[in-house]
């Protein structure tokens, strides 16, 4: 599905076989319903669990070297921001992430990203299977020239086989979980495109979190979006990441300040400094991550 | 008050903000209480117990500190948010202060309840009402972010001024009848002092509410009534006056 999406937001002309219907094994339904969070000093802070480890991970893009040497671990259940000037591999590494960048010719990933203890990177790795698991939502918002419905239900219907009655549940789940319900629920058969730009972003989203995936990756979600669509994106990110491991790159450093667990800043392909978001910004360890959120250099 | 910030998280950060001085109000307020009952009961372990617990406030403070440090860092509050985000810091180092005080007053207690109990000592849990009205008000005020409220304390910490020069020249002159009563005359003379600047910081508190509602400062010169430090009392020696 998410070929599908690539296709819609770039000018590549690569054709694609049909992707395999998902084995059965996947797909007993695992309840949707939130564990509340609280927020109370006093009860212990949930432990915190690796879900995706990169070790030494180089990448690139024919000779050109991308990503040089990347070590770093995401966290379940947080949010994980990659900020950075423009070109320094942020967006490059999240397309490590779901082997999107196999789609193209001429690019090479070494090293190892692993998954829940499985190198995602090896040849032998089911790439359908990957990306049911690693959603993406990317920065100008994609949705298909199809139904709000149908949107939603496409990826669904990829992988698993549904009764129209189980399908309808799982799209409104969806679109409940993407904070779009109430705004869609009556034109369902409507156009994806005619939603508002803040509206189809969290269509995007609520795509994404239909196939009920581990992680879900957000490359600059809320660029293209006005300051209150962002806002709701954002408060969506938070309550979404009580469910989900979430990487987003953004270049808006105050977002990722706002809204992430931990902050990695990357320059010129390599990772300069990687920790909890608070510390970073109010003391990071490096002066070259000082200069950069500081505003001393662009 | 302001609605609902979209991100929730962000609300919730800032009432922990808020809770944590409230926190640190209602210990300025059990503080002074206890001081105040240990000079008039002539108890000095409750005394000895409110000078322990002056390390909780510190720790509240930097607590407070804390929170807001990480708050500009990660929120950068704009207009209303960053005064309520600035204010607690400077009402946190007011209280800080205030605790300080009434750990201060339970101090000396104990040294003057190892003598016999002195006349004007009697003036001093009056004062301390006075005080510790101010301080319940302002604080009522700042969970209302009511600015009249603190505009009303503002003015009413004249009276305790008045009282504070009142006892002053009563001191002196108490000093003045017997040498004897120097030592507990001094002690009482300071304590009076620590119950006046509690009130001092309590109309910083409400200067600081008053700003943080209406985004400009309390423009007039406070009422002053502490006189005490232009004060003389001439006794009756039988020598000629300024001697």
């Amino acid at each position: 599905m998410e070929q599908l999406q690539e296709m819609t937001s770039s000018d590549t002309e690569t054709v694609h076989s049909g992707p395999e219907e998902r084995e059965p094994e996947r797909a007993a339904p695992v309840s949707v319903k939130r564990p509340t969070v609280s927020r109370d000093k006093t009860i212990p802070a949930r432990a915190e669990v690796d879900k995706v480890a990169v070790n030494n991970l180089n990448f690139y893009y024919k000779d050109y070297h991308a990503l040089k040497d990347i070590n770093l671990t995401l966290r379940d259940k947080r949010v994980t921001a990659f900020i950075g000037p423009s070109g320094c591999g942020k967006s490059t590494l999240l397309r490590v992430l779901n082997r999107i960048y196999g789609l193209y010719p001429g690019l090479k990933a070494t090293g190892e990203v692993m998954v829940d203890g499985v190198n995602i990177l090896d040849p032998k790795q089911d790439l359908n299977l990957l990306r049911s698991r690693i959603g993406m939502v990317f920065q100008k918002p994609t949705p298909f020239p199809m139904s709000i419905f149908d949107n939603v239900a496409f990826g669904i219907r990829l992988y698993e086989k549904l009764s129209h009655s189980e399908l309808q549940d799982r799209v409104e789940q969806a679109l409940r979980r993407a904070a779009i319900w109430d705004e869609a629920k009556d034109k369902l058969k409507q156009s994806g495109l005619s939603l508002s730009g803040g509206q189809q972003q969290r269509l995007c989203i609520a795509r994404a979190v239909a196939v009920r995936p581990e992680i879900i990756l957000l490359d600059e979600p809320t660029s293209a979006l006005d300051p209150l669509s962002t806002q709701k994106v954002e408060e969506l990110i938070s309550e979404l990441k009580s469910d989900y491991c979430i990487a987003i790159v953004t270049h808006n450093m105050q977002q990722a300040a706002r809204s992430s667990d931990y902050t990695a800043f990357m320059y010129l392909g390599e990772l300069v400094e990687f920790s909890e978001t608070e510390a970073l910004f109010t003391h990071p360890q490096k002066k070259q991550t000082e200069d950069y959120i500081t505003g001393r250099f662009g | 008050m302001p609605s609902d910030h979209i991100i929730k998280s962000y609300d919730e950060e800032l009432a922990r903000l808020n809770n944590t001085i409230t926190l640190m109000g209602g210990l300025a307020e059990s503080q002074l209480a206890a001081a105040m009952d240990a000079v008039v009961q002539r108890n000095s372990d409750l005394a000895a117990t409110v000078v322990e617990n002056d390390v909780r406030v510190d720790e509240l403070e930097r607590e407070v500190s804390s929170l807001v440090m990480r708050l500009l860092a990660l929120r950068q509050p704009i207009a209303r948010d960053l005064r309520e985000v600035l204010a607690p810091l400077k009402i946190a180092s007011d209280l800080e202060r205030i605790c300080d005080y009434a750990a201060n007053v339970a101090k000396r207690s104990i040294v003057l309840s190892q003598s016999p109990p002195v006349r004007p000592a009697y003036a001093l849990p009056r004062m301390a009402r006075l005080a510790q009205a101010l301080m319940t008000d302002v604080l009522d005020a700042y969970v209302e972010r009511d600015a009249d409220k603190a505009l009303d304390v503002w003015n009413r910490d004249e009276e305790l001024d008045d009282m504070y020069s009142g006892l002053f020249r009563e001191l002196l002159t108490y000093m003045m009848e017997d040498p004897r009563n120097i030592s507990a005359a001094t002690h009482l003379l300071f304590m009076a002092k620590n119950i006046e600047r509690i009130g001092d910081h309590a109309t910083n508190i409400a200067e600081t509410l008053y700003f943080l509602v209406h985004g400009t400062p309390l423009s007039q010169a406070r009422p002053k009534g502490d006189f005490s430090s232009t004060t003389q009392v001439r006794g009756n020696t039988g020598e000629p006056d300024g001697k």
